[in-house]
């Protein structure tokens, strides 16, 4: 037997040791986790929408803007405060997915960065995490238009 | 004098003469808060960013030290020393306001030991003062490894919390009861883990190579050591790893075999499987466990601090994590 697969069957051997004792991950847990709480900060948006459309004069369609603006008013605010990751340890999925999530991503990183200066610092890195997002949601975006448009026939909408 | 490959004997046995170590704000709630001997109670330790902060914790750790042994910087012929910052900046600015010749070294978490090592050799070698010391700074290094503080990700049960902290023992020809005897300088070990939020269960073989190594060179066995002590392996790297040394059949004493990572934090939630660091092996062996030794606790000891050669890069282009160990022995001579 060469070296080298001595060498391969003592590491097998050893990410076999190695897995049965580390602590597995709680995914089930951290699913239902993510479920209530996600779900929860919905709930919390469709008050908000509900409360601007009655005392503001918003309706159905123009609520969004302000609601959201008002989710992530709030996320900045939790995050400058240090609280923020803390509910995420506990709720994982649940707090990073909302639009929440993508507002702490970018003011988390802008505050670490602070110290590099705005530009070069809080400038340069804000979308240092948040960049992979936009940059995929427009991707998917073209995509699925693409395909929506092809199965529909629209293309006098267009 | 050198004995294999691996391992060197220190003939002249260079004496630990004073040690210092000055530490954040969670390691100053922590259960060794008596034993330390400058704790800050905010992450800036007073400067404007983390890396100048981790730099203090340097500066701060080797005046402690050279402050004790009642000698200045220009005494001291060499420091040896490291961090995980890019470019061991932290350590090098250090040096600067320190103008103590030199050597820096980058062995990640295991840079303490080196660092001791390469100062009892140099020490051996006729020099009178050399300085060993290594700092980590929470902030400074999740910045460098991993993501914002503030950034709402969800840790594994594996994940480590860094150490804020910084140590540093002065080794001299004579001077104390206290000596650096042996050494053995580990190979870089990678058994494929992959996974930068389980580093114990990365660096556990590499404990066990060096230990066993150092066995093997010495013919000795646990049975001569009061404590063998690792660097941060943490709650799941040290139960890998003391399956891993029955699995080579040698059955280590659960009691006699303890980790550094688990001696800091005593319920903090942040720190999960425990601390690592550059800081962290420094931190409890440069306080605790030599103030313990003096005191009679310990007569003879091994420590093998483990580090994770790593960096952000290697981990997203999908490599696994080579690990490396060093391991020193620490000897109580006298009454």
């Amino acid at each position: 037997m060469s070296q080298e697969n001595g060498d391969q069957m003592e590491k097998e051997a050893y990410q076999k040791v190695a897995s049965r004792i580390e602590p597995k991950r709680p995914m089930l847990m951290n699913c239902v986790k993510a479920f209530f709480v996600g779900g929860f900060i919905c709930v919390i948006g469709q008050c908000i929408s509900t409360f601007y459309m009655h005392f503001f004069h918003f309706n159905e369609a123009t609520v969004g803007a302000p609601t959201v603006a008002t989710l992530i008013f709030i996320s900045v605010l939790l995050t400058g405060f240090g609280v923020y990751d803390k509910f995420s340890q506990f709720s994982g999925a649940g707090t990073a997915v909302p639009v929440t999530g993508f507002a702490n991503s970018m003011a988390s990183t802008a505050i670490e960065y602070k110290t590099e200066g705005f530009v070069l610092g809080v400038g340069g890195n804000m979308f240092k995490l948040a960049g992979s997002v936009i940059v995929f949601g427009t991707v998917a975006a073209f995509i699925i238009g693409i395909i929506y448009t092809i199965a529909t026939g629209q293309w006098g909408a267009m | 004098m050198y004995i294999s490959k691996q391992s060197f004997r220190y003939e002249s046995e260079p004496c630990i003469v004073s040690s210092g170590v000055v530490v954040g704000p969670t390691e100053a709630k922590g259960p060794l808060k008596d034993h330390f001997d400058k704790m800050y109670d905010d992450l800036w330790i007073n400067e404007d960013s983390f890396e100048k902060a981790q730099k203090k914790l340097m500066e701060e750790a080797c005046t402690e030290t050279l402050t004790k042994a009642n000698i200045t910087p220009e005494d001291v012929a060499f420091l040896f020393g490291g961090d995980l910052i890019n470019q061991i900046t932290g350590t090098s600015f250090a040096s600067r306001t320190l103008g103590i010749p030199f050597f820096g070294l980058f062995g990640a978490c295991s840079t303490s030991m080196e660092a001791l090592s390469l100062a009892a050799m140099v020490v051996e070698q006729g020099a009178p003062y050399v300085l060993a010391g290594t700092a980590s700074h929470y902030a400074a290094i999740e910045k460098q490894f991993r993501y914002p503080i503030e950034y709402g990700s969800q840790r594994p049960p594996t994940a480590q919390r860094t150490v804020t902290a910084g140590g540093a023992a002065l080794v001299a020809p004579t001077g104390s009861n206290i000596h650096v005897t042996k050494s053995t300088i580990g190979k870089v070990i990678d058994n494929g883990i992959k996974d930068p939020f389980n580093m114990g269960a990365a660096m556990a073989p590499a404990a066990v190579d060096t230990i066993l190594t150092h066995f093997k060179d010495f013919q000795t066995s646990e049975e001569d050591y009061d404590l063998i002590l690792t660097g941060d392996l943490g709650q799941v790297g040290r139960s890998i790893a003391l399956e891993w040394f029955r699995q080579k059949g040698v059955t280590l004493p659960e009691g006699k075999f303890q980790d550094c990572g688990l001696m800091i934090y005593d319920d903090e939630p942040e720190a999960m499987a425990g601390a690592s660091g550059t800081g962290c092996s420094a931190a409890v062996v440069f306080s605790k466990i030599l103030h313990e030794m003096q005191q009679g606790k310990y007569k003879k000891i091994l420590v093998c601090a483990t580090g994770a050669l790593l960096s952000p890069l290697t981990f997203q282009q999908k490599e696994s994590i080579p690990c490396i160990a060093h391991a020193v022995v620490i000897e109580r001579k006298g009454a």
